[in-house]
């Protein structure tokens, strides 16, 4: 076994850990914090089967956005449904056997790393270029692009530039998930692309990529405009009434 | 009006967003608090000692309390979607003045002494520790946000700046750092049960007056009944529409349409004030306070049904929170909503035919409508989604035969703030108030010139005072604002009238 296998080994416990664990840890707080009152952005739906309908065009089109900036829409769009097929594309370095579904991904996988660049470099266009979004860009905003698009662009010159042994990352992945630890091929860009993937997924709980777990807590979005229909309390706001004669 | 010390804004013929420029606007800032505005709201009169622990302290306590600005304040990836539709921004090109930017001025804080990357690594992600600068841009940019929620229809998460402004004046409050408008304001109503601090006497001395006016005017003998016991309905209304221009008007309307519905109603001395500025100052504590007067009210005087009149920000209140600071509403009759806004009651009416009008008497206007933020982007009216645009126009379109909307991006869940609301209705932000209606005013002048509108309908104290006030800053005239039920009230013909 060499040093870098188990040190990428270690390594990789060590992140999924603090990516699963510091996420659900945030996930846990959203969940529990009071929403005291009722506090949708209306026209909100009157019933449940809306707000998952509004929360599904938020998460699958991103429909505030849409009203609100075409460009940053449009970038954020193509990035997010390119990272989507790209990580879809990745699950058979994982599973042991590949569904059918991933098998006819393959191609627009790697189209998709393509545009996966295109959408981050006009995203990361707009921080230069937009008076406004250069005053509200702080350096963690520019180094989670720059991030992001090293990971893709190690993760393409594996396959246009020098190819690596994918078999052998298969097994390396497949071995850390069943305890029966595996050679890593010594690749250089590997090495890098999974380095970049790690701090990835170290920092996900700590940043602003938190809005991905976000987003399914925001009340002004998930929230039903029932107000007048359903008496709604928070526990801490039940205390308030203790001791009062309310008449 | 009095010659401004300011730039008053041009108008243009379409929007400009303007460019980054900071600083224009960190000299505004409203009066600070007194003493004996701070204590009977239950905050320390002046700034503590180690108020910078405190107000950490205070905000992570806050922080368990609200999932909204706990969420926000971690879900914000600087897309920069927000930073062109605040009307503040659009009228002062100050970049503190970007909802973002805003939020921000809390974020940096809550990231210092909250979170892992904060703590450890400040400067990566812009965060800072809370000193006196810090504290000082919080006084004046929180005051420069009028909880429109504007924002949060372009934000993908959602974030509404007006929880985060609010949170933070609770925070100020916290550690004595208070505004003055709001806090004084909310003193008198809990001691004399309105805004104004206009006591029982004297109210009951407009109301007779009132009802003399519409006599002469009509020959019909219109109450304006005051703690009517037993009364059917319990009008809760802003004391605005007690007595000032345009608003009173409207007041006239309201109890010309209760009279021909020939349903009893009521005001109360008890809860003679429909605002409920412990919203703006986000202090649960003092908004349901004020809240608990209207239920107070309604049980006193055995009513079976709670009637709004037009007030923004109230509505909001009425509508969404309610229920909550004061109900369950057992004791109210179940067959209707509570509270309703009275422009569902005159539009229920005006559907079941039972009120007659004249539309002619309106015929020397070209109506507009300006969506009130509150009614717009926070409460509903009616039964379906979006009812709270289309009931307004309905009864505006029931009541004139001239009628045309602003540009489809200025109104209904789009509406520009007034300028003047969240607590900022005040001469001491005569500038911000001037400079943020820029976009509103815009608007307006548009269809004036194109359309030719004459005169735009509001729903609100807020809005109706502000532009009262604004519109000739722009050039216009004071009275081309007018209630809604000004117009119902114009148009109305009541059963044995005598001039028509």
């Amino acid at each position: 076994m060499s040093t870098l296998t188990i040190i990428y080994a270690v390594l990789f416990y060590i992140a999924t850990i603090i990516f699963l664990s510091g996420l659900a840890f945030r996930i846990n707080k959203y969940a529990t914090t009071p929403a005291p009152l009722k506090i949708p952005t209306t026209p909100a739906p009157t019933n449940k089967i809306g707000v998952i309908w509004r929360m599904l065009k938020e998460l699958v089109l991103f429909e505030s956005l849409f009203k609100g900036n075409k460009w940053t829409w449009a970038f954020g769009l193509v990035f997010h449904i390119s990272l989507f097929l790209v990580l879809l594309r990745h699950t058979r370095y994982m599973l042991p056997w590949i569904p059918e579904p991933i098998v006819l991904l393959q191609p627009f996988g790697i189209y998709a790393g393509i545009t996966m660049i295109a959408g981050l470099l006009g995203l990361w266009g707009r921080r230069f270029l937009v008076d406004r979004v250069r005053y509200i860009s702080s350096p963690s905003d520019h180094l989670i692009l720059a991030l992001l698009i090293l990971i893709a662009l190690s993760g393409l010159a594996m396959k246009f530039v020098v190819h690596t042994d994918v078999v052998g990352v298969k097994k390396f992945f497949s071995g850390l998930m069943t305890l029966n630890w595996k050679e890593l091929p010594g690749d250089t860009l590997l090495v890098i692309h999974l380095t970049l993937v790690a701090i990835l997924m170290l920092i996900f709980p700590y940043s602003k990529l938190l809005h991905a777990p976000g987003v399914f807590f925001s009340p002004t979005r998930n929230q039903i405009d029932n107000p007048r229909e359903q008496h709604h309390i928070a526990e801490w706001a039940k205390r308030l009434e203790q001791g009062e004669n309310q008449g | 009006m009095a010659k401004p010390t300011f730039q008053v804004p041009e108008l243009q013929e379409y929007l400009e967003i303007p460019s980054v420029t900071p600083g224009t606007m960190a000299h505004s800032k409203p009066f600070y608090s007194k003493p004996e505005f701070q204590k009977p709201l239950g905050f320390p009169e002046e700034l503590v000692d180690n108020w910078q622990e405190k107000a950490i302290v205070k905000m992570g306590e806050l922080l368990t309390k609200y999932k909204s600005v706990q969420v926000f304040l971690d879900a914000c990836v600087k897309c920069g979607s927000c930073t062109d539709k605040c009307h503040y921004y659009i009228g002062t090109g100050d970049p503190k003045n970007m909802p973002v930017a805003r939020q921000d001025l809390l974020r940096k804080v809550y990231r210092r002494y909250f979170t892992f990357a904060g703590k450890y690594f400040p400067s990566l992600v812009g965060a800072t520790d809370l000193t006196k600068e810090v504290l000082d841009d919080w006084y004046s940019y929180f005051h420069q946000c009028s909880q429109c929620r504007r924002c949060s229809v372009f934000c993908p998460y959602g974030i509404d700046t007006a929880e985060i402004s609010m949170f933070a004046r609770e925070l100020m409050d916290h550690i004595g750092v208070g505004q003055k408008y709001c806090n004084e304001i909310i003193c008198k109503v809990h001691k004399i049960g309105n805004n104004l601090g206009l006591p029982g006497p004297a109210l009951a001395d407009t109301l007779e007056g009132l009802e003399e006016d519409v006599l002469d005017d009509t020959g019909v003998d219109v109450k304006f009944p005051l703690d009517q016991e037993g009364s059917e309905i319990l009008l809760v209304t802003p004391s605005a529409d007690f007595f000032a221009e345009p608003h009173v008007d409207g007041l006239v309307g309201y109890a010309k349409v209760f009279h021909e519905a020939g349903v009893s109603w009521t005001l109360s001395t008890e809860a003679s004030e429909a605002a409920n500025f412990g919203m703006f100052i986000g202090s649960y504590e003092n908004m349901r306070k004020i809240s608990q007067r209207v239920r107070k009210a309604a049980k006193d005087l055995k009513v079976k049904r709670i009637v709004f009149g037009e007030c923004g920000h109230a509505w909001r209140v009425a509508y969404s929170f309610l229920n909550t600071l004061a109900g369950p509403w057992e004791f109210l009759d179940p067959n209707y909503p509570v509270p309703q806004h009275i422009c569902e009651f005159t539009w229920n009416l005006i559907q079941e035919g039972k009120l007659k009008f004249d539309k002619s008497q309106n015929d020397d206007m070209v109506l507009t409508f300006h969506d009130s933020c509150n009614v717009a982007r926070a409460s509903r009216m009616g039964a379906d989604p979006g009812g709270q645009f289309e009931i307004p126009r309905n009864v505006i379109k029931a009541v004139c035969n001239n009628y045309q909307d602003m540009d489809a991006d200025t109104i209904k869940e789009r509406t520009f703030c007034c300028g003047g609301g969240g607590g900022l209705l005040t001469d001491d932000l005569m500038e911000l108030r001037v400079k943020g209606a820029k976009p509103r005013m815009e608007a307006l002048n548009n269809v004036i010139k194109d359309k030719g509108v004459t005169h735009m309908a509001a729903i609100c104290a807020i809005c109706k005072s502000q532009f009262t006030k604004v519109l000739p800053y722009y050039g216009m005239d004071m009275s081309q604002i007018v209630s809604v039920h000004q117009l119902v009230s114009n148009a109305i013909v009541l059963t044995g009238q005598t001039d028509q």
